[in-house]
């Protein structure tokens, strides 16, 4: 069953957009990430408009957070006060980003630049999360000592310092609101909520405990994301809120389907597959930069700036 | 002035003594709706050839149907190696190009076409194209135009279909046409030349519609009239199917 897409314009097969959102949704489920960073790709290859893909990214990204946010605050997961500093670097970051994006397009560099974004950091979270994967099994067969989280450094001697009382933490505004500005840039750049540079920050540069990480991150990619898909949609009018409701509609389904698969797999295990996944995308990308393309010629409406 | 009277009756004379052939046609449809579950169409143009005497001897009677798509700028970019990685670097803009342009036949273009009217007729598809936009920053755009063909011949949206037209007893013609799904909204253009010995001796136009329409039309506009109200309408559907999907899930466990 093909469906036209208003604004892609261009007939895809309903199945096939079901089908992505859906394996994109189990993916998350498993590993808890938005899979963002799945999505655009995916919606690349199947030929949607880079920009389209991006910016109806970011709209499938607002769906999935919210689903997962709800679960965290009945949990009590979610630090409020620092999900709110994030935003404000994240909004501002995203604001920049769309910028960027659009005065790239008109470069004719977006898919460059998108695809480099996409190697140099997926890239090299995959490579620590493996490695750190892979340490801690070790370190879990060894059974040793547990390693300090609280170490003093640079980070706690910056001014404007502000207790996070669900954190536990008493540290400058300043890092954070650098996070989530960087985060904010490759929301709107990558059309990604950005999880998976957010929650490695949280734990490793501002020192905070893992159980409100998740919940935090999610809380404040909400917002980013929306942001950026509001920004995207005045300034390009690219979100296709069909193509976003297949996706939505494929993932919300997805997602419950992996958390069950989730609950059964021991959580070294899904980091160490969650690092391949991720390191194979990558792979992926960085091969389609190195390998000399069919054809060297490619057409975009529209006159060059 | 009698001079000129005479001349200009002449004129009006061999006029309609060229068009002793006249070319009368239609369509199977002049408007195409685009909804949800558009794949694509087929148009069938169909028609007759009117004659005032009997068939004049020569050449034989040749038929050229095109249908032309309406014309959007299109810019074509190489890519090269810079270090190491392939990066687009030059390109060529062309101020409009069709989106859609298909040419039938009875024949081979070369042999039936004479190449002084299909510059002024505008029929072969590198003529149907317009002049470069903007300062050339390529010593030679003809790869990029080529490559402008190439690509859009291997999508399906330039073709030229020798043989497309079939032509019967020298006086009924039918053409085909396929549109695909990712046909461009507006205006298409529908030409039949009748040609002889090279040159076009009658020629009939006539307008397609494809329209987007219904909740595809209204969501088209809606993003472009008025993005804001757009976007707030694209968050809340997300946020509702987040907020939705957690909450069946949790009715379905319980």
């Amino acid at each position: 069953m093909q469906i036209y897409l208003p604004i892609a314009e261009i007939a895809v097969n309903a199945f096939l957009l079901l089908g992505i959102g859906g394996l994109v949704g189990v993916l998350s489920g498993l590993f808890g990430v938005g899979g963002g960073f799945l999505i655009t790709p995916l919606l690349f290859f199947i030929g949607i408009p880079p920009t389209v893909a991006v910016a109806t990214g970011a709209n499938q990204v607002v769906a999935s957070s919210v689903s997962g946010v709800l679960a965290q605050f009945k949990r009590k997961a979610v630090d409020v006060p620092m999900g709110l500093v994030l935003l404000l670097g994240g909004l501002s970051g995203s604001a920049l980003g769309v910028w960027l994006f659009n005065l790239l397009a008109r470069m004719g560099q977006i898919d460059l630049v998108v695809q480099l974004s996409y190697v140099v950091f997926l890239g090299s979270v995959g490579l620590l999360m493996l490695q750190e994967s892979l340490r801690a099994m070790r370190r879990a067969r060894r059974a040793t000592k547990p390693v300090k989280r609280h170490q003093h450094t640079w980070v706690h001697n910056l001014p404007l310092k502000v207790k996070f009382r669900a954190s536990g933490l008493y540290i400058s505004v300043i890092p954070p609101i650098l996070v989530g500005m960087v985060v904010g840039i490759l929301a709107a750049i990558m059309g990604v909520g950005g999880g998976f540079i957010m929650v490695p920050a949280m734990i490793y540069l501002l020192g905070m405990p893992t159980k409100v990480v998740i919940g935090t991150s999610l809380f404040q990619i909400i917002f980013v994301a929306a942001f950026t898909t509001f920004m995207h949609a005045i300034t390009n009018q690219s979100v296709d809120v069909m193509l976003a409701l297949m996706l939505i509609i494929g993932s919300v389904i997805g997602a419950q389907i992996g958390s069950q698969f989730g609950a059964r797999l021991k959580a070294e295990q899904l980091r160490i597959l969650l690092a391949l996944l991720v390191l194979a995308v990558a792979g992926k990308l960085a091969l389609d930069l190195l390998i000399p393309p069919g054809d060297l010629y490619s057409l975009s409406t529209g006159a060059a700036a | 002035m009698r001079q000129l009277f005479a001349a200009a009756l002449l004129l009006c004379l061999t006029g309609v003594a060229t068009r002793a052939e006249e070319v009368v046609a239609g369509l199977s449809q002049d408007n195409i709706d685009i909804t949800a579950s558009f794949e694509g169409s087929e148009i069938l143009i169909y028609g007759a050839v009117k004659r005032y005497s009997p068939e004049p001897g020569g050449p034989p009677l040749e038929v050229i149907v095109t249908l032309e798509g309406p014309s959007a700028p299109v810019t074509i970019r190489r890519k090269s190696r810079e270090a190491g990685i392939w990066v687009n670097t030059a390109s060529v803009g062309v101020a409009a190009a069709p989106t859609f342009y298909s040419v039938a036949t009875t024949g081979p273009l070369n042999d039936i076409l004479a190449p002084d009217e299909d510059v002024t007729q505008r029929i072969s598809i590198p003529l149907a194209m317009r002049a470069f936009s903007g300062p050339l920053t390529v010593s030679d755009a003809r790869p990029f135009t080529e490559a402008l063909l190439r690509i859009r011949e291997a999508d399906g949206l330039y073709s030229v279909e020798t043989g497309g037209v079939h032509l019967v007893e020298d006086t009924l013609f039918r053409a085909d046409f396929d549109l695909p799904s990712n046909l461009a909204e507006g205006d298409y253009k529908t030409r039949i030349f009748l040609l002889r010995g090279g040159h076009v001796i009658d020629q009939h136009r006539a307008a397609i519609y494809v329209r987007k329409v219904g909740l595809e039309r209204w969501l088209f506009g809606l993003s472009r009239d008025l993005p804001a109200a757009y976007g707030l309408m694209s968050l809340a559907l997300a946020v509702f199917a987040g907020w939705a999907a957690a909450a069946i899930f949790r009715i379905i466990r319980n």
